[in-house]
């Protein structure tokens, strides 16, 4: 029993990474209906930008409280991030925007390669590792948990809280809504739509950077080819909770992290990516949209 | 009322002032994006501690040229593609087109001369001009060479557009021959021909037709099913594999294992094919993906049979027919049955002419295949799936058979792939193949052949030649590689071409079915299908 317990939070804490990122994803999805490749690498590039602000830190100031560290880490990569994702979409899909479906979609692959070799020859392809910044655990009850899952799980579910107050309550969310089920007839009701979907981006860009700057945190280490596993994972779980759907989103994410820990805990942690995407699969075939997403209904 | 007041604002400017509105826009961003990444480099010192080298020079030159390019392009480059469009006022014709004003026969011969010219003192560049200076000028010989065959394909463009497949498929087979005569003259020798040849028809040729054929399986399930598929790289692995794990367990020869490893690919196109019939669109993509890397995830972990990985290796060459073999030590080597040289070369000349048999024989099943029911089917299935189900089409039979077909081609391109590299590992079955394929068959517009042909040549050829490019590194200083850059380069040409032709660089179809007469219409008027 413990042991399970010790892997429930183990794949929470895996999960609300995952989760971070899949809400990127789906909102892009919702508002303009595109798969945006490059997602995962705006995550690495989050990562990367911690990294960078970290040394920067370390080498500027003999010691800086660990809180305060971590702080100015997100919000910088916060900022960067959207910056990227701002001017991707701009240069990258605007244009593309109403045009056939697949032009985002091979945009957003080359983003992807561009980025994370852009990384690579500018920061060079080794990976990069950080001293431990936290490392305190505590044992309650013979469960190991450790600072870090504590951080990344308060973090997550305060940014979770922020978000659901932004899109439900202000009237930026509205607009958001509003692009999400009908763009022209939001564009002719007054919202400016362009400058909606720009927002969605740098909103999916934060939330993928707090979860770049968790990662480092978590794992220490960080490289240029990092965007991608946890991109797709992410990618999965946005779709297994249903893709376009909020709460989906982290429910899906949460559902590969525990799958993710589960599998590797029990069974073989070699097979541990073949389990989730094998579940995702299975999910599909019974729930064609997934858990939380509404089926398309196609008029004729 | 604010917003016209705005737009005279902006009209009156000048190009001019606009462009160092926007270069100086564009700085801004690009010194905000590029200030942490390559402003500062982590690097490891000797304590294995990360520490950070600023390269403020290098962001400074950077950022220059983002705003120099910027304020090229807004204060000249558009201003002139605006002017293309205005009628002359004298003449009532539109001004020279680009290409009429660029190819001239002036500099045409101009170029001609300077290369016989720079061939000709080949051998004493180096001691007249010094180093330098000689590898800029052996750059201006590749791109004088690149002007020439450009003019001349101009001049009878309207001849090469009307018969470009025979043209094209003559250059291929030409190809080979044309390489090693070609260095045979420049080299003096026969061996030295032979020799020379390998890099041309194995890095350029065999390389860019694997892709073509590729591409063209794809391109049943893609452009002409409407199904996306993100994962056919797996079908290449299965083939591989296939053929990787047979012979050299069994020993099978390649031309049996050949139609069984494109056997193997089409039931596992079906097996993914079962699950997903009832998915569309992104979820569809999704899944194909996670198939992809399922058998990717499997053939690492899977170590007893796939030796993880490690990969197979040492298998076995394909024979000349099981006439002659390409092995050295066998007895019938093909240089001890026909007396001459020994050469690593006519095993990549022979495997030259394999693919593309094999490529054009899968254009030709493609071609057959779209004027059979089961082609208009999948057709029709792209543009409308649920009209495709009242007329009474099979959606599930057709789907399957498109996954099926699709994946065979795959498999043979699998095979194909080992018995040419002698080794497979799971590291060439990434995802990132499976998108430069479907990047391929998008770029050179769906369902096209020709055009995914010349996207195939132009995207891999244009960063094989990246590796040619040593004379870069008299401009940039000895540690620079520009094979690092071939990837980024990649997939910034996968954007700029994409936004520059949305529809792929062929933009018409033909269609299998017309009323009175075939008329090749617009690629807009063609589906994507929903998955």
């Amino acid at each position: 029993m413990q042991y399970f317990v010790q892997q429930m939070v183990n794949g929470l804490t895996l999960g609300s990474i995952y989760g971070l990122i899949a809400i990127g994803y789906t909102m892009v999805y919702g508002i303009i209906g595109m798969i945006n490749f490059a997602h995962g690498d705006i995550f690495m590039l989050g990562a990367f930008v911690a990294l960078i602000v970290f040394l920067i830190l370390t080498a500027m100031f003999y010691s800086v409280p660990v809180v305060v560290a971590l702080l100015i880490m997100m919000v910088v990569a916060m900022l960067m991030t959207s910056l990227y994702n701002w001017t991707i979409e701009k240069v990258a899909y605007r244009p593309l925007r109403g045009s056939f479906r697949l032009a985002p979609l091979i945009t957003a692959i080359g983003m992807s390669i561009a980025l994370s070799n852009f990384v690579q020859v500018t920061q060079g392809p080794r990976n990069k590792p950080i001293p431990p910044m936290v490392s305190t655990v505590y044992n309650v009850g013979g469960i190991s948990i450790s600072l870090k899952q504590i951080i990344i799980v308060i973090v997550t579910v305060s940014l979770l809280a922020l978000f659901w107050y932004l899109v439900n309550k202000t009237s930026l969310g509205r607009a958001q809504r509003a692009c999400e089920q009908d763009r022209k007839m939001a564009a002719l009701l007054g919202i400016d739509v362009d400058r909606t979907i720009s927002i969605t981006f740098i909103m999916g860009a934060a939330l993928a950077a707090v979860a770049g700057t968790l990662f480092l945190m978590y794992y220490g280490v960080v490289a240029f080819s990092d965007g991608f596993v946890p991109g797709v994972k992410a990618f999965t779980a946005a779709v297994l909770g249903g893709i376009g759907s909020l709460p989906g989103a982290m429910l899906g994410g949460l559902m590969i992290g525990f799958i993710e820990s589960m599998w590797s805990a029990y069974f073989s942690i070699d097979y541990k990516d073949v389990a989730a995407f094998s579940i995702l699969a299975i999910v599909l075939i019974f729930l064609p949209s997934g858990i939380l997403g509404r089926p398309e209904v196609e008029k004729v | 009322m604010a917003n016209i007041a705005q737009a005279t604002r902006e009209e009156s400017a000048t190009p001019f002032q606009r462009g160092i509105k926007e270069a100086l826009y564009a700085g801004a961003i690009s010194f905000g994006l590029f200030f942490l990444f390559i402003g500062l480099r982590t690097d490891q010192n000797i304590r294995n501690e990360l520490i950070l080298v600023p390269r403020w020079g290098l962001l400074a030159s950077v950022v220059a040229l983002v705003m120099a390019g910027r304020f090229l392009y807004v204060a000249y480059g558009q201003p002139f593609m605006a002017k293309q469009k205005i009628v002359d006022v004298a003449s009532g014709l539109l001004p020279d087109s680009v290409a009429t004003r660029f190819f001239r026969l002036p500099y045409f011969i101009a170029a001609l001369v300077a290369v016989v010219l720079l061939f000709v003192l080949a051998g004493s560049l180096d001691s007249i001009f010094g180093p330098v200076l000689a590898g800029y000028l052996r750059f201006f010989r590749a791109l004088a060479i690149i002007y020439a065959l450009a003019s001349v394909m101009f001049y009878f463009r309207a001849f090469i557009q009307a018969h470009f497949s025979a043209l094209g498929i003559g250059v291929l087979v030409a190809y080979p021959i044309v390489v090693v005569v070609a260095l045979t003259l420049i080299s003096g020798s026969m061996a030295g021909g032979f020799q020379g040849s390998l890099k041309w028809v194995d890095n350029f040729g065999i390389q860019i037709l694997i892709y073509v054929m590729l591409a063209w399986g794809l391109n049943i399930v893609v452009g002409l099913a409407g199904l996306l598929d993100l994962g056919y790289v797996a079908f290449y692995a299965v083939g591989a594999y296939a053929y990787a794990l047979l012979a050299t367990q069994l020993g099978w020869s390649f031309w049996i294992l050949l139609p069984v490893a494109g056997i193997m690919a089409a039931f596992w196109g079906v097996m993914l094919g079962f699950p997903v019939l009832r998915l569309r669109g992104d979820y569809l993509a999704i899944v194909t993906l996670a198939f992809g890397e399922i058998i990717r995830l499997v053939l690492i972990n899977w170590r007893e049979v796939t030796n993880g990985a490690a990969g197979i290796s040492g298998i076995p060459k394909v024979s000349f027919f099981g006439l002659m073999s390409f092995n050295v030590s066998d007895p019938n080597y093909i240089a001890k049955v026909l007396g001459i040289a020994q050469s690593g070369a006519y095993y990549k000349i022979f495997l030259y002419y394999l693919i593309l048999g094999l490529a054009l024989l899968t254009a030709f099943v493609t071609i057959r295949l779209r004027r059979m029911p089961v082609g208009r089917a999948w057709e029709a299935l792209r543009e409308d799936e649920i009209a495709c189900r009242s007329l009474g089409i099979n959606t599930t039979t057709t789907k399957l058979t498109a996954f099926a077909t699709g994946a065979m081609f795959g498999g043979f391109a699998g095979s194909f792939f080992a018995a040419r590299q002698g080794f497979v590992s799971p590291e060439s079955f990434v995802f990132l193949e499976s998108a430069i394929i479907l990047a391929i068959v998008v770029l050179g517009g769906m369902g096209s052949l020709v055009g995914i042909a010349v996207a195939a040549a132009v995207m891999i050829g244009g960063t094989e030649i990246l590796r040619e490019m040593e004379f870069l590194k008299a401009v940039f200083g000895q540690d620079f590689t520009p094979e690092l850059y071939r990837m980024l380069l990649f997939g910034m040409a996968m954007v700029i071409v994409m936004l520059w032709k949305p529809r792929g660089f062929v933009g018409s179809r033909e269609p299998t079915a017309f009323l009175h007469e075939r008329k090749a219409v617009s690629g807009a008027f063609t589906k994507e299908g929903h998955g």
